[in-house]
């Protein structure tokens, strides 16, 4: 067993004695965010210079991923021999080719180049985990997972832990599910575990889809091997024996990513027959969905697998009792197991230190909307939510004022003013009215009408609806449409009346989780803005003439 | 279903009165047995679980959510209500729900009387719908020689793509798009007519629980459904009635 | 609003009941005229002030009862059933046409209604034709229930309501006025009294 080791390291002592080499690397950030802001030409640009420089031997292009201030981007770090590292921001050709004259060739930093300041809070504030090696390795190779320390934690289980053993490490950690519910890992993998039956499956669920969420999408294509292990390792404490990685089609770049780390750690043995040499046998495929929210949820999701339509279905049987193709199957989200290699190598109290009581560890956010600072952080659970807003966001542009943080995505709420203080676990934000979700972030401004917010959340909920069930599929259709009829300003007293009764009736009457959560929004934005319903409000009786009867029931013909 | 046991065992509470159900009843069929009434659409006796309609959901004491009773399984010292103001207001919302997505019109449909639907929104106390009516422009089948199919008049309760499925193996039916766009269609999308797994066996027009699938021919209020055969079937089926095992039922 | 409260003799004077015809067939007006014997019960009890029985031009006011047949679909639908509601204590929505829209409403599903008019009017007839642009009230864009314009008190479904159904439902509302309770419970209804079609 102690040969795995040595093989790890190997990978890794060459990987470490190659990088010596350089006087500088040059890390471009290469995930989704940054290539679209130009990522790629800035990368070209480098080489191409450094190439003409002939310097190309003593410094080191390396495509990254996500480093995470994806509004500033495209993000270039310059790291040289010692601790120094310079963060490059909004980094053009120019821009990169006077990094490579003054910087990489000359040794100075590039003043024409836009520097980042170094105590940014953004970055300083962060605990990263999840995104320990996001943004500093290349997620295309494995041997850069490994030099950075990835693949130990497998091989630790492997040749010293039995699965019961790993369980009780993730108990002991705490860890719990990070796609919304925050429902213990560990108690699900032993649902799994004992589970009877020789066929079980193990899913790693990265169908994200809540608007302005990217965390999942990141960690995949920032960090793919760290998800394989991670979902390894699952497998292993639980004993399944084929894995699925569940991505949306929409994410060309993490299902790249993902099957050439699937290829690479076949052929070093990380996956496959005999893992490391061990009796764990493992296999990995990717699933492409064709993007419907609603497979997230897990039991549509599991049809989307299969190959047929992705509706949920009936919760009893759990997925732990029958799953896959009636099999045992336990489904994760990304995040959760790409905590699991941390626990496992660092040790659950490692783990534990960081975060809440009831909610230990970090939470990755994906931060967008009325923010200087846009991009994805991780933090530990618990940290108050005006920090994440004010300190790492940078608050709010244009002298705007704060007016609320749209957490939880389309089954979330909003959180007003008044609450920023609120600690961010899962806890405190269903106190609210919100829940952690998936970790979307979304800030509005002062000029953002909260009513609006609840319709555009409506209108998602209504496009994703699977029609499966009546008050779901119905339902979102009537709730946008009082929505919308009171954004328009012609709503009456009873269409608030109406929504409102009918936002608990489909909550509690809907078949799965998107229906059940859909009217989340209305609540949350009625409870703490109820104001800017009610001054959008005709009255009753007021009499409506042909126009506003005309515009209070849009079209015929859909 | 599979076979039960010969005696009822599992003590559950409904609506204040103890019952004794059959291990891995639902609690739907033990409201039937000892005669509670709890409202149903998308289920038929026979018929796998499908869970889509919601009428049936009861309260369980203990869960936060409610239960569709169609689906939920006994379990011992269960105690369920199945009615409810909450309940009924619930299903009432449901009902007019369904109506304003469709296009039903009652007045000259060829189920009326006969209509799962209308008796639903008349148990509820729907005297009118609260929601706006959606008008969907939907399309009419009339390619089959003996059937027709009309759009307007579904409830999208699956129960003929499942009938088709299974019992009659031929899986003509399915759903395509989602959400408010859902509909029947006929093999991937073409006319029924030009189904060649069709078998003509009408078991789906005898199935559904409106106007929408019905006889070609019929007038207003003429469709009367059958819905009683599947279960026949499936008692047969399962019993093993038509290997000569025992008594034609 | 009125009370019913009397003419000062002593006598409770009786209530003033209308009907009115918005879109629809008539047909729940002919069910109406099956009441017949009880007719004259009814008469006992109130006096009709309006509707397609009487030769009266407008609206009138303080009415107590008001039967409204037929969908919201022309503009002059619009323009009555606002006078209904601003002069009547207890609006009736009588009917499916009023209170689901029922056939009037099926253009709907087949959006502009502009070139079902031009097709009726410009296309079909032999002589003359044209679009209307007097007399001709203009269609809304949709043919809707009448509690999506005006606010409805009682909700009497039915292609058209049977004579009975009618009967239960007026009867109950006139004794609940008389006796100053105001618009009753419907609670009380069966499946007879309920079912649309």
């Amino acid at each position: 067993m102690a040969r795995n080791i040595i093989d790890l390291d190997d990978i890794a002592s060459v990987e470490l004695e190659a990088r010596s080499r350089y006087t500088h690397r040059a890390l471009v950030c290469s995930s989704t965010g940054c290539l679209s802001a130009g990522a790629a030409t800035v990368r070209s640009t480098l080489e191409a210079e450094l190439e003409q420089a002939d310097r190309g031997q003593d410094v080191q292009v390396v495509p990254t991923g996500c480093p995470g201030l994806c509004s500033r981007g495209p993000l270039v770090r310059v790291e040289s021999r010692g601790p120094t590292t310079t963060h490059y921001e909004q980094v053009d050709e120019d821009a990169a080719r006077a990094i490579v004259r003054d910087h990489l060739i000359g040794g100075q930093p590039a003043t024409e180049a836009r520097i980042t300041p170094e105590d940014l809070p953004f970055y300083v504030k962060q605990h990263r985990v999840v995104l320990a090696y996001a943004g500093t390795i290349d997620p295309e190779r494995l041997e850069d997972y490994v030099a950075a320390g990835g693949y130990r934690a497998l091989s630790k289980a492997l040749s010293t832990l039995s699965p019961e053993n790993v369980i009780e490490e993730i108990a002991a950690a705490g860890l719990r599910g990070r796609g919304g519910a925050g429902y213990p890992a560990a108690r699900k993998w032993k649902l799994l575990h004992d589970a009877p039956g020789d066929e079980k499956y193990v899913v790693a669920n990265g169908d994200e889809g809540d608007p302005g969420a990217f965390m999942d999408r990141t960690i995949m294509d920032s960090d793919p091997h760290r998800v394989l292990e991670g979902l390894a390792l699952a497998a292993y404490a639980t004993g399944a024996s084929l894995g699925y990685l569940y991505v949306r089609a929409e994410y060309p770049l993490a299902i790249e990513r993902l099957e050439r780390a699937i290829r690479a750690a076949k052929r070093a043995k990380l996956l496959g027959r005999n893992v490391l040499g061990s009796k764990f046998s493992f296999d990995v495929e990717v699933r492409v969905g064709a993007g419907a929210f609603v497979c997230g949820e897990e039991t549509a999701l599991m049809a989307s697998i299969e190959g047929r339509r992705g509706n949920p279905e009936l919760r009893p049987p759990y997925p732990t009792e029958r799953g896959l193709w009636g099999q045992p199957t336990m489904i994760n989200n990304v995040e959760t197991l790409a905590n699991v290699p941390a626990i496992i190598d660092q040790g659950a109290a490692a783990f534990a230190a960081v975060g809440t009581e009831a909610s230990p560890g970090t939470k990755v956010f994906a931060l967008a909307g009325s923010l200087t600072n846009t991009g994805l952080i991780e933090v530990p659970m618990g940290i108050p939510l005006r920090d994440i807003v004010f300190e790492m966001g940078g608050g709010i542009p244009k002298g705007l004022a704060f007016k609320a943080a749209q957490t939880g995505g389309p089954s979330g709420g909003c959180i007003p003013e008044r609450f920023l203080d609120t600690p961010v676990d899962y806890e405190h934000l269903r106190e609210l009215g919100s829940m952690m979700g998936s970790g979307g972030l979304v800030v509005m401004d002062e000029t953002v009408r909260m009513p609006e917010v609840a319709r555009f959340y409506m209108e998602f909920c209504r496009d994703e609806s699977c029609g499966k069930c009546a008050p779901c599929r119905v339902g979102t259709v009537k709730m946008h449409a009082f929505l919308d009829r009171i954004c328009r300003g012609v709503g009456r007293q009873r269409d608030l009346q109406h929504l409102e009764s009918l936002c608990r009736t489909v909550r509690e009457t809907s078949l799965c989780g998107l229906g059940q959560s859909a009217p989340n929004p209305v609540f949350s934005t009625l409870e703490h803005f109820r104001d800017e319903y009610v001054e959008l409000l005709v009255e009753d009786e007021v009499f409506q003439g042909p126009e506003a009867l005309a515009a209070a029931s849009p079209g015929g013909a859909r | 279903m599979s076979r039960r046991p010969a005696r009822p065992s599992v003590p559950v509470t409904i609506d204040g009165e103890e019952h004794l159900a059959y291990e891995g009843e639902t609690i739907l069929d033990l409201a039937r047995r000892v005669g509670v009434r709890i409202p149903t659409l998308c289920q038929l006796d026979g018929l796998s679980v499908y869970g889509g309609c919601r009428l049936c959901v009861v309260q369980t004491e203990g869960d936060h959510r409610l239960k569709p009773a169609c689906a939920t399984e006994v379990t011992g010292d269960l105690e369920v209500t199945t009615s409810t103001h909450e309940i009924r207001e619930h299903r009432r919302r449901i009902v007019e729900l369904l109506f304003a997505e469709g296009n039903h019109i009652c007045a000259f449909c060829v189920s009326t009387g006969h209509c799962e639907l209308q008796d639903l929104a008349t148990e509820h106390n729907v005297d009118h719908i609260h929601y706006d009516y959606e008008y969907p422009r939907n399309t009419v089948d009339a390619s089959h020689p003996k059937y027709l199919l009309d759009r307007d008049r579904c409830v999208l309760c699956t129960r003929c793509v499942r009938v088709c499925d299974e019992f009659e193996g031929a899986h003509v039916w399915d759903i395509a798009n989602r959400g408010s766009e859902s509909r029947i269609v006929a093999g991937l999308d073409i006319p029924w007519g030009e189904s060649e797994s069709c078998t003509w066996c009408g078991k789906c027009v005898l199935v559904c629980p409106t106007g929408a699938l019905s006889f070609k021919g019929r007038s207003t209020g003429e469709m009367v459904h059958d819905p009683e055969v599947i279960s026949f079937l499936s008692r047969a089926r399962r019993e093993g009635e038509w290997v000569g095992r025992k008594e034609q039922v | 609003m009125s009370t019913p409260n009397g003419n000062g003799n002593g006598q409770p004077r009786k209530l003033r009941f209308a009907t009115a015809w918005l879109g629809g067939c008539s047909g729940c007006h002919m069910s109406f005229l099956d009441l017949d014997e009880l007719l004259f019960d009814l008469a006992e009890h109130v006096d009709v002030v309006f509707g397609p029985l009487t030769d009266v031009k407008v609206f009138p006011p303080d009415v107590d009862i008001t039967l409204v047949e037929g969908a919201v679909t022309n503009e002059d639908n619009v323009e009555i059933a606002r006078a209904v509601r601003a002069n009547t204590r207890v609006v009736v929505s009588f009917g499916d046409c009023a209170v689901t829209g029922n056939v009037t409403s099926l253009r709907n599903a087949m959006g502009d209604p502009d070139p079902m008019v031009r097709r009726v009017y410009v296309d079909h007839p032999d002589i003359n034709g044209a679009m209307p642009t007097e007399i001709v009230p203009a269609l809304l864009p949709q043919a809707e229930p009448l509690h999506e314009l005006i606010p409805v008190d009682v909700y009497l479904p039915g292609c058209p309501p049977s004579g009975e159904r009618i009967r239960n439902a007026l009867f109950r509302l006139v004794e609940s006025l008389e006796a100053g309770e105001g618009i009753p419970d419907m609670d009380w209804r069966t499946p007879d009294d309920l079912r649309f079609g």
